[in-house]
């Protein structure tokens, strides 16, 4: 991996971005109603609402407004919210990290149980455990984290009422951070009362996100495992009299663990994306959950932000896997 | 046509398409209530086969009186509109652009290429939820919604497909003896991506449904039609009173979904000449 080659794909992210910029501009600029009009008493007077025009600069031509808008948000100046009346980058900034501490806790989740479950189908393959686990991918896979999330809100909230379902702390709980990562300040200054409250928060919308993660890594590294474990080196190692749990462990997991990580870059993509999703569900404060605020009120600031800052998370993201694709791979190391 | 009616995943499925039109179609006279027809006197009522349930409400009511089976019943309707449209839409829009991109590559290659790509490094909700802040909530908004969403997986799969057909020799030999562009991706090629394309409409009938019920669950649907998403977002706030209200869209949904998805599968399995080799 040469810093060429870091920076052909960094540059490559340029016209996706600027794709994305073009999308959400042209969408809400095709606007119907009027977000000016929504935001005004009924008393206000029409020079009222043409000043408050020229100040979110909705009084010039498309194409204007367009330039001013890419050269703001290059600037890193995503305009005022129109609805709560603050900076719109400090607002999504804000709740970034609520965002991202379910993302990487799905994300442990997803990996700890798929290895888990490849492992064990792989340790006791051609018994009834390699069967469960084959069943419950294909159930994790068919029914839609939407409804996932719904069956856990029965399962674990109502029938069995072990988990809150909505919020990332209790409201009651009055606690102030310093910082906006609850979860990472409660473990990193030894709180662990509260590190517990905030998981057992996390823990039914980590789980939905996860599931379908969970069901692709197991299918992918139980396959890859199983080309491993015929391999000659496998078998000397069975001559040698390594133990099986050694065996799989230490011999077979490193090999299979490339093929898995190849295929299941793209959906920790996808797991991403969902958080918008889970967070309505689970009333979890996040910027899935602002977004959807901001769609309420027709905040075309808010709106855009929340949407490039997505964006930009994705090409992120997308950049981090394929770099990791780069340093795991040696095959790939020329290039 | 033997074959296909020895396919379970095929009986399966167009057995679910079938109750699902049938339900759809004859709403108003399987319905025992009016969905919008509120009785304070019946609030919350359990199933009739509970305790205290009536039977004349046989899933109980919700916290306005409404009967749920009527609602469940009702939302066939939206449900089935929102599948139908938006998955021949998506079907439209992403096999034509994939079709070109793939067949003539070049500039309009690439440009249909970057589209999809952009479209991709959007969460899907993201994108529904600021088409509704555009459009407004109503069913047509979640049409587009789905279309929105779900061409790019066509597009995709389409193009690749087409980008592979294009070097066989059948497509070059038409070429030779003078055929048209335009008569050998209509004539030669899309035939042959028919077995792909039922696959994809059938997980994107169900991936329709879906979107359905979310965008419902969340209020961006039409407000004055009883949807499944809806049932389930009213069901959630009084899921403490009632926890048996959420669960009868959710089935019905579930088992909306996995039917579609055998559905495609099944025609997949009986027509593609490859599998059943």
């Amino acid at each position: 991996m040469t810093p060429a080659y870091v920076l052909r794909r960094l540059l490559l992210a340029i016209p996706t971005l600027f794709g994305v910029a073009v999308v959400v501009f042209v969408l809400l600029r095709v606007v119907p109603g009027d977000p000016i009009a929504m935001m005004v008493p009924g008393e206000a007077t029409p020079d009222d609402i043409a000043r408050l025009r020229e100040a979110y600069g909705l009084d010039k031509s498309i194409p204007v407004q367009f330039v001013l808008y890419l050269a703001q948000v290059v600037q890193g100046n995503f305009g005022t919210s129109i609805s709560l009346k603050q900076d719109v980058l400090g607002l999504v900034l804000g709740r970034l990290p609520a965002t991202l501490e379910l993302a990487c806790v799905a994300i442990a989740l997803s990996v700890v149980c798929g290895v888990l479950l490849a492992l064990s189908a792989t340790y006791w393959r051609g018994t009834w455990v390699e069967n469960a686990v084959d069943g419950v991918n294909s159930v994790a896979l068919a029914i839609p984290e939407f409804l996932w999330a719904m069956l856990l809100i029965l399962a674990f909230a109502v029938l069995v009422p072990v988990f809150p379902i909505s919020g990332r702390i209790d409201p009651v709980r009055a606690v102030s951070f310093a910082s906006q990562f609850y979860l990472l300040e409660a473990l990193a200054t030894g709180k662990f009362a509260l590190a517990r409250e905030l998981l057992s928060h996390l823990a039914l919308p980590a789980i939905a996100l996860s599931l379908p993660l969970i069901a692709v890594i197991a299918r992918v590294l139980k396959s890859s495992l199983q080309e491993v474990m015929v391999q000659d080196y496998i078998l000397l190692a069975r001559v040698k009299g390594f133990s099986d749990t050694r065996i799989l462990t230490r011999e077979a997991l490193p090999n299979a663990l490339l093929p898995t990580i190849t295929v299941t870059g793209v959906h920790f993509i996808f797991l991403v994306g969902g958080t918008v999703l889970v967070e309505l569900i689970f009333s979890y404060p996040g910027i899935g959950n602002m977004l959807f605020g901001a769609a309420s009120n027709r905040d075309l600031p808010l709106i855009q932000g929340v949407t490039l800052v997505f964006a930009l998370l994705f090409v992120l993201l997308n950049l981090l896997i394929d770099l990791t694709y780069a340093v795991v791979n040696p095959r790939m190391r020329q290039h | 046509m033997k074959k296909l009616l020895r396919n379970p995943r095929f009986l399966f499925g167009a057995c679910v398409l079938l109750a699902l039109l049938f339900v759809a179609a004859f709403a108003p006279w399987l319905a025992p209530h009016d969905p919008m027809e509120q009785s304070l006197l019946n609030q919350l009522l359990p199933p009739s086969w509970a305790k205290g349930g009536d039977p004349a409400f046989l899933l109980g009511t919700d916290t306005l009186g409404r009967d749920l089976l009527s609602r469940l019943i009702h939302g066939a309707r939206p449900a089935l509109r929102v599948m139908v449209l938006g998955a021949t839409l998506s079907a439209f829009v992403g096999i034509l652009l994939g079709m070109l991109a793939g067949y003539f590559g070049g500039w309009l290659d690439a440009a249909v290429s970057r589209t999809v790509d952009t479209f991709m490094s959007f969460p899907p909700m993201l994108l529904a939820i600021v088409l509704a802040a555009v459009m407004g909530p109503g069913l047509n908004t979640v049409v587009i919604a789905v279309v929105l969403i779900g061409w790019t997986r066509f597009c995709r799969v389409v193009r690749g497909e087409v980008l592979a057909l294009r070097e066989q020799e059948f497509v070059t030999s038409a070429r030779t003896i003078g055929v048209s562009h335009l008569r050998i991706l209509f004539h030669e090629i899309l035939p042959n991506l028919l077995p792909l394309v039922i696959v994809l409409l059938g997980l994107e009938m169900g991936r329709a449904i879906v979107v359905e019920a979310i965008m419902s669950f969340i209020g961006f649907s039409s407000s004055d039609l009883a949807t499944w998403g809806g049932i389930i977002a009213d069901a959630r706030s009084y899921i403490n009173q009632a926890w048996w209200a959420m669960t009868y869209p959710i089935v019905a949904i579930i088992i909306a979904v996995l039917g579609l998805n055998a559905l495609g599968d099944g025609l997949r399995q009986v027509t593609d000449p490859v599998l059943q080799r």
